[in-house]
């Protein structure tokens, strides 16, 4: 039997909007694009030129430092642009694809790690500490999984799952043939591809968000000591591997919730990394006063109608902007439709199950930490936040080591920043501490 | 649109870099955010949504919750003012209840005035928004003074705060000590006769517009706690205890009434902008300490009696929870308010001098907060240096 770990602290917020479980498919061609700047902590280098022919699994850029970690065409087609921007900043790679999907036959047989970096799925693979982008030098102590997002308008990866099991169960199983692999699973998930997955550890989550955060589970798990690496890896991800165990081929596939408040009608989409977005938001979406976020709504990036859907991404969500909403003397008036951890407020008096439309907007001025203990709240591991913040902002890395920066990712201060009065840009300052701390430790 | 917010909109240009009147721009700032939540969106990058939750409706929660103390207080000025002309009898509520406010408004007009001033001039020269947090400073300072205070006093003592306790930290957030009770410290130490001392200072003794009495000899009347400093000392009447738990009895302007006090600590308790354990550790340290000093034969005054009389209740409930002063870490919290309790008692009948120890008290915890998180994260920190070596 798998161990529960019960959490206490953290927070569900309830938006409205969710992903009615039904998948739609999505057209193949058109245009796609790989940004770099998906993969963190990546230094890329172009291997393709604008008008090459590529297949699906063709590298299209590597890594500088490690060229053999591949990031590959998720179709095939032609190259049509290399985007550069800034001081040839590469910011895209994009690819006509010719809808007929010719893939790129891989030899399944050999070593795993070499696979995974041949075929791309290696650029997946992220790492504690510093949550960038994993080296495949590294012995990592585990790799973790988590097979659930517990974050607002997040894609159900157990409904995501149903059907392709066996192509889960081959990716734990050639995970395992790197290091040890600790699956995360909710308390609310009850498929036994999960709960009774083979060639790893099985641990039950049982908590409010962020307990479905791969960082928050390592650190009940097997917290990450200085010198110690863990890879981590989406469990979508995971179905990418086994995809290639049992085919021989890449196939990036994901099955994203398209949800959110400006959504007409939320529920589940068949696209390709990297396709362009448009497809899928035109008709569905209100697109005039709306954010498209590409991601959750926590922890994505901004984009637009025609951006395209990011290589983490496992959601799009789509809320209100907000920069209009004029709204006067918030700081007196009851404003019953907000959503507010805050007794001041009067979300606890509509219980749990109400959903809030919740807009972009900030909804209140950056202040210095004036609040103590608004972070622990909703922050369940065994760091002192505040104080872990406090060190990053001052630059005081030996503080930072000693209170656990390299057990963290920006994502884990998510809900945090969500519920700061002083409004402060956690996962900012945590991202930036961790670039920081990764130059001066290299 | 909104016609205010069209008026903010013209008027921007004007006070924007480069405009006529720039040196206006904090002020503008000021009084638009408090008009209109700011339409600012979140960065890429950062969390797209936030809790509604700011820093402006915590302030304001904590000013609500000290109206009934001040309300309560300005009714106590005028009932304190008959009592001492022998007109109570014939006084009405209503009477009694505007004069204390004719008394008492004129020192929140300073203490905002010279406060906010202070706090604009300063947001406009670093080029940053007003902070909110002398809201509630602002009204806590008439409050913990003695209602002849003179303005001109109360006046330097704000200021001495806002600029040496507040703004040369960095302002909101970053001060060490509460300054409020910095003010009250300054003027403590500054002018102790107009504050203390022969006792003159707890009754306000003249008419004001034609309300109120005037006293015909000079009139004094020591608070409670002051009697009970006086040598031969023996115990209070139960009418004293009835009286300070209403809060009928001299004092500071905003600290008499335990029953007002309470219920604005109640409603900081119940949204969770004053943290539960630091008020209920004081509570328990003064009783603790009370208990054992009355055992030990060192002063008359029951355990449960030093909780409500003079500033101990106020200061528990408004000013040890200054969550920017008081410790962060939830444990320290603890230590932190059993420490208040402690030294306020002790400071109380151990000191022969002055009567009242909640201020020093808390001013002195205030200065080691820092240390007790100190000793709570260290602790962390050798954990995770501990698991690092015995993996």
């Amino acid at each position: 039997m798998a161990k529960v770990i019960k959490l206490r602290k953290g927070l569900d917020i309830n938006l409205k909007g969710k992903a009615a479980k039904e998948t739609v498919s999505t057209s193949c061609p058109g245009e796609y694009a790989l940004v770099p700047d998906d993969f963190c902590g990546l230094k890329p280098k172009v291997v393709v030129k604008e008008g090459d022919a590529v297949k699906v699994g063709d590298a299209l850029f590597v890594d500088k430092l490690h060229p053999e970690v591949k990031f590959v065409s998720p179709v095939s087609g032609t190259v049509s642009l290399v985007e550069r921007g800034d001081r040839r900043k590469l910011m895209s790679i994009r690819v006509q694809a010719d809808g007929k999907q010719e893939a790129r036959q891989f030899d399944v047989k050999g070593d795993v790690k070499s696979l995974l970096l041949e075929s791309g799925l290696f650029g997946f693979f992220r790492q504690r500490p510093y949550d960038v982008v994993a080296n495949p030098e590294d012995a990592p102590k585990a790799i973790f999984v988590s097979a659930f997002n517990s974050m607002p308008l997040s894609q159900d990866f157990e409904y995501v799952l149903a059907g392709q099991e066996a192509d889960f169960q081959a990716g734990i199983t050639a995970l395992s043939k790197l290091a040890k692999v600790y699956l995360g699973v909710s308390a609310k998930q009850s498929s036994q591809a999960l709960k009774a997955a083979k060639d790893c550890e099985v641990n039950v989550f049982d908590g409010p968000a962020p307990a479905g955060n791969v960082g928050v589970q390592i650190n009940h798990v097997s917290p990450i000591n200085k010198g110690e690496v863990v890879w981590t890896l989406g469990a979508e991800e995971v179905i990418f591997v086994g995809r290639l165990m049992n085919n021989g081929k890449v196939d990036f596939t994901r099955t994203i919730a398209l949800a959110g408040s400006e959504v007409s009608a939320p529920k589940y989409y068949k696209m390709l990394v990297g396709q362009k977005l448009t497809s899928l938001i035109e008709g569905n979406v209100k697109v005039e006063g709306s954010r498209i976020i590409n991601g959750n709504v926590m922890t994505g990036i901004k984009t637009s109608v025609d951006g395209f859907l990011a290589a983490h991404a496992t959601e799009v969500n789509v809320i209100p902007e907000g920069d209009h909403a004029d709204e006067m003397l918030g700081w007196i008036m009851p404003r019953f439709n907000t959503f507010s951890t805050h007794r001041s407020y009067f979300s606890w008096l509509f219980g749990k199950k109400k959903e809030y439309v919740l807009d972009a907007r900030i909804k209140g001025g950056e202040r210095h930490m004036i609040m103590s203990g608004e972070y622990d709240k909703v922050f369940p591991m065994d760091i002192y936040a505040g104080y872990l913040v406090k060190a990053i902002i001052s630059g005081d890395i030996d503080r930072q080591e000693a209170l656990g920066i390299y057990e963290v990712a920006p994502e884990d201060f998510a809900i945090a920043e969500f519920v700061d009065s002083s409004k402060l840009e956690l996962q900012r300052i945590v991202r930036e501490g961790l670039d920081i701390l990764r130059k001066e430790n290299a | 649109m909104n016609p205010i917010k069209k008026l903010f909109d013209n008027i921007h240009p004007y006070v924007e870099e480069g405009g006529k009147f720039h040196a206006f721009r904090s002020l503008v700032d000021g009084f638009e955010t408090f008009a209109f939540v700011p339409n600012t969106t979140s960065r890429v990058g950062s969390v797209n949504i936030h809790d509604a939750i700011d820093s402006k409706r915590i302030m304001s929660l904590v000013v609500i919750a000290l109206i009934p103390a001040l309300l309560f207080g300005m009714y106590n000025v005028g009932y304190q003012n008959a009592l001492a002309t022998g007109h109570l009898a014939d006084a009405t509520f209503w009477g009694m209840f505007w004069y204390g406010f004719l008394a008492v408004l004129p020192k929140i007009i300073v203490s905002y005035v010279v406060g906010l001033g202070i706090e604009f001039v300063v947001a406009q020269w670093k080029n940053e928004e007003i902070q909110e947090g002398f809201l509630v400073s602002g009204i806590l300072i008439p409050m913990i003074v003695p209602v002849t205070c003179p303005l001109w006093m109360l006046a330097i003592a704000v200021a001495f705060s806002v600029i040496l306790a507040k703004e040369i930290f960095g302002g909101t957030g970053m001060n060490i000590f509460n300054p409020a009770l910095i003010t009250r410290a300054f003027l403590f130490f500054s002018y102790p006769s107009a504050m203390t001392g022969d006792a003159k200072v707890w009754v306000s003794q003249d008419t004001i517009f034609g309300l109120g009495y005037q006293a015909t000899d000079a009139y004094t009347a020591a608070t409670p706690l002051g009697e009970a400093a006086q040598a031969g000392f023996t115990g209070f009447a139960p009418e004293t205890i009835q009286n300070a738990i209403t809060g009928l009895i001299p004092g500071c302007i905003g600290e008499t009434s335990v029953i007002a006090i309470a219920l604005g600590g109640l409603l900081l308790l119940w949204t969770g902008v004053a943290s539960w354990k630091i008020m209920l550790s004081v509570f328990v340290g003064g009783a603790a300490t009370g208990y054992l000093m009355q055992a030990l034969g060192l002063t008359e005054i029951q355990w449960y009696e030093q909780l409500v009389l003079g500033g101990f209740a106020f200061g528990a409930v408004f000013m040890a929870t200054d969550p920017v002063t008081s410790c962060r870490t939830e444990c320290g919290k603890y230590v932190y308010g059993l420490l208040i309790g402690f030294i306020a008692v002790l400071v109380r009948v151990l000191n022969p001098g002055y009567p009242e120890g909640m201020m020093l008290a808390i001013l002195l915890m205030n200065l080691f907060a820092s240390l007790i998180d100190y000793s709570f994260v260290q602790s962390n920190i050798n954990m995770r240096a501990k698991r690092a070596t015995n993996k």
